[in-house]
């Protein structure tokens, strides 16, 4: 997914003469045909995310297009402020793209994660939130976000499904059947629907958690009050969304994520965080199940 | 006001060289009322901001989304009623929108200013630190669209303690943004001052520095006027701290 994203900000870059890349070191080394050609739109600053990030509100409020680029904890955690200051504050929008999501960087330990991302970027106003599932998906935002002026965010994950689907904003029905709805968003949905082979649910996929498509939601419920979220970052970031979909009903909903109550203190791989937080097939399948008691 | 009151000597200094603000900004300053607290502060950048809309800067009402127009970032957002009375009185903002008082609901002037809602504001500051990194970017933006434009941005002394500030010096510094300047006003804020000097911390990266007294128009302009070649610019404004004349000018404008 990395690799498409430098791919097609490669791309653009000759197509699109607004867009300006902003980097603080990391994926530099990736771009340097492109920096070579247009030394004026991709900006490395260094290791310096709050620069990268103000440098970033002060290219769009002279018409630029920004891309800004890094790990997922120092393009949203640290530089916090500065996203919420000198682009949405400023009224100016950018297409924020961090690399790392949740616990890709398993081995690097807790400084490299942020798996709190989406629902800070949530918390914002105005940003449009996507986490796809897939690189084709990713070259999709991505596209469509350099055309515009809005404030979008994508988190890319090492993690994706087998094949691409269409990542439209929309929530998209792909096992129709009886019994409670499970929405898989991003890179999950393999995964979700090995969990709940053989189990009485249907299953929907989104590759845009924010904001959440409640219309979608809703028609791919129908009448159902029972709903499962799996959302591979914070657990219960999509919470309020979905109780908001569903505010004229009694809906019982479960979310499986990132747990908030403990810091993972281990190294390993992916995998072995997702065992540690039920998102694995197994944990999946063990909370879906708790809605058919 | 066409007479001069002893506010106005005080505020204009009549002993310091080459000093004049005319008396129409000191009575707009007088009206800008709500942010009492900051009074303080509110000599320290009345100068430069006047000889930054008044001699330096190409900007004006009718060019506030000209492309080409030079551009004033205030970073320092504190005390923003000299920004406003320079605002008032170069005609980018109706002399009414002071009277509904600083901060005021329904007021569009704030005790921070908020570029949405006043025209001719550039940015929206108040947390600092903030407007040295968006200059940085507006210089780059510029330069990417081959615009000479300009693009001015005033800090405190007190500001630079935010880390932000290092990391944009040390950026424009190293891409050589000589169509950037920022201007320091030093009236020695700083919890732990600057050992060295504060254009010491601009030179060594690479920036032209200047050093001027805040207070001198003539200077100021000079000081302000063009850019360095291949280098961005400092310009250290010394400045008079808790200098209690904006509430005096106030009493007696309302006697």
């Amino acid at each position: 997914m990395r690799n498409r994203f430098y791919d097609t900000v490669t791309d653009l870059l000759d197509t699109h003469p607004r867009l300006t890349v902003v980097l603080a070191d990391i994926g530099i080394e990736r771009l340097r045909d492109a920096e070579r050609r247009h030394p004026d739109r991709v900006v490395n600053v260094g290791i310096r995310e709050q620069a990268m990030v103000g440098v970033a509100g002060g290219l769009a409020l002279t018409g630029m297009r920004p891309v800004v680029h890094t790990y997922a904890p120092f393009l949203v955690e640290r530089a916090y402020e500065q996203v919420k200051l000198d682009l949405g504050h400023q009224d100016v929008g950018a297409l924020l793209v961090s690399t790392g999501a949740s616990h890709d960087a398993a081995e690097e330990g807790r400084t490299h994660q942020a798996p709190a991302d989406v629902a800070l970027m949530a918390a914002l106003p105005g940003w449009t939130v996507h986490a796809p599932g897939h690189p084709a998906e990713l070259e999709q935002l991505v596209r469509r976000a350099a055309d515009t002026d809005e404030r979008v965010y994508v988190r890319m994950s090492t993690r994706a499904n087998a094949s691409a689907r269409t990542a439209d904003g929309r929530v998209q029905l792909v096992r129709d059947g009886t019994g409670p709805l499970v929405l898989a968003v991003g890179p999950v949905l393999d995964d979700v629907l090995a969990a709940c082979a053989g189990l009485p649910v249907r299953v929907a996929w989104t590759a845009t958690p924010h904001p959440l498509d409640a219309a979608g939601l809703r028609a791919a419920a129908g009448d159902e009050q029972r709903v499962a979220v799996v959302e591979p970052y914070l657990a219960g970031t999509s919470a309020a969304a979905v109780a908001e979909a569903f505010a004229d009903r009694p809906v019982r909903a479960v979310h499986v994520g990132v747990r908030r109550d403990v810091e993972v203190r281990r190294y390993g791989t992916p995998a072995d965080h997702d065992a540690v937080h039920g998102l694995d097939p197994t944990g999946i399948r063990r909370r879906v199940a708790t809605l058919l008691r | 006001m066409t007479t001069t009151t002893s506010a106005d000597r005080r505020l204009s200094g009549p002993s310091r060289p080459g000093t004049s603000r005319p008396p129409e900004l000191l009575r707009l300053l007088a009206l800008a009322r709500g942010d009492e607290k900051h009074d303080p502060s509110v000599p320290s950048t009345l100068d430069v901001l006047w000889v930054l809309y008044d001699a330096v800067l190409a900007v004006s009402p009718d060019r506030v989304a000209d492309p080409d127009r030079d551009r004033f970032l205030l970073s320092k957002g504190h005390a923003p009623a000299a920004f406003y009375a320079v605002l008032v009185a170069k005609g980018f903002v109706p002399e009414s929108w002071l009277e509904a008082g600083l901060g005021a609901a329904g007021s569009r002037l704030g005790h921070h200013p908020d570029r949405v809602l006043v025209p001719g504001v550039e940015i929206g500051s108040g947390s600092l630190g903030h407007g040295l990194p968006l200059a940085v970017g507006a210089a780059l933006g510029l330069r990417a669209q081959r615009r000479d434009a300009r693009v001015v941005v005033l800090v405190g002394d007190a500001e630079l303690d935010e880390g932000s500030n290092a990391e944009a010096i040390a950026v424009a510094g190293r891409l050589g943004l000589d169509r950037l300047s920022c201007v320091v006003i030093d009236n020695d804020s700083a919890s732990h001052g600057w050992p060295g000097g504060i254009g010491t911390r601009f030179a060594v990266e690479g920036w032209e520095q200047r050093q001027v007294d805040g207070h001198d128009h003539r200077a100021l302009r000079d000081a302000l006027s063009g850019s360095g070649s291949g280098r961005p610019r400092v310009v250290v404004a010394r400045t008079v701290a808790k200098n209690p004349c904006v509430a005096t000018a106030r009493r007696e404008a309302l006697a």
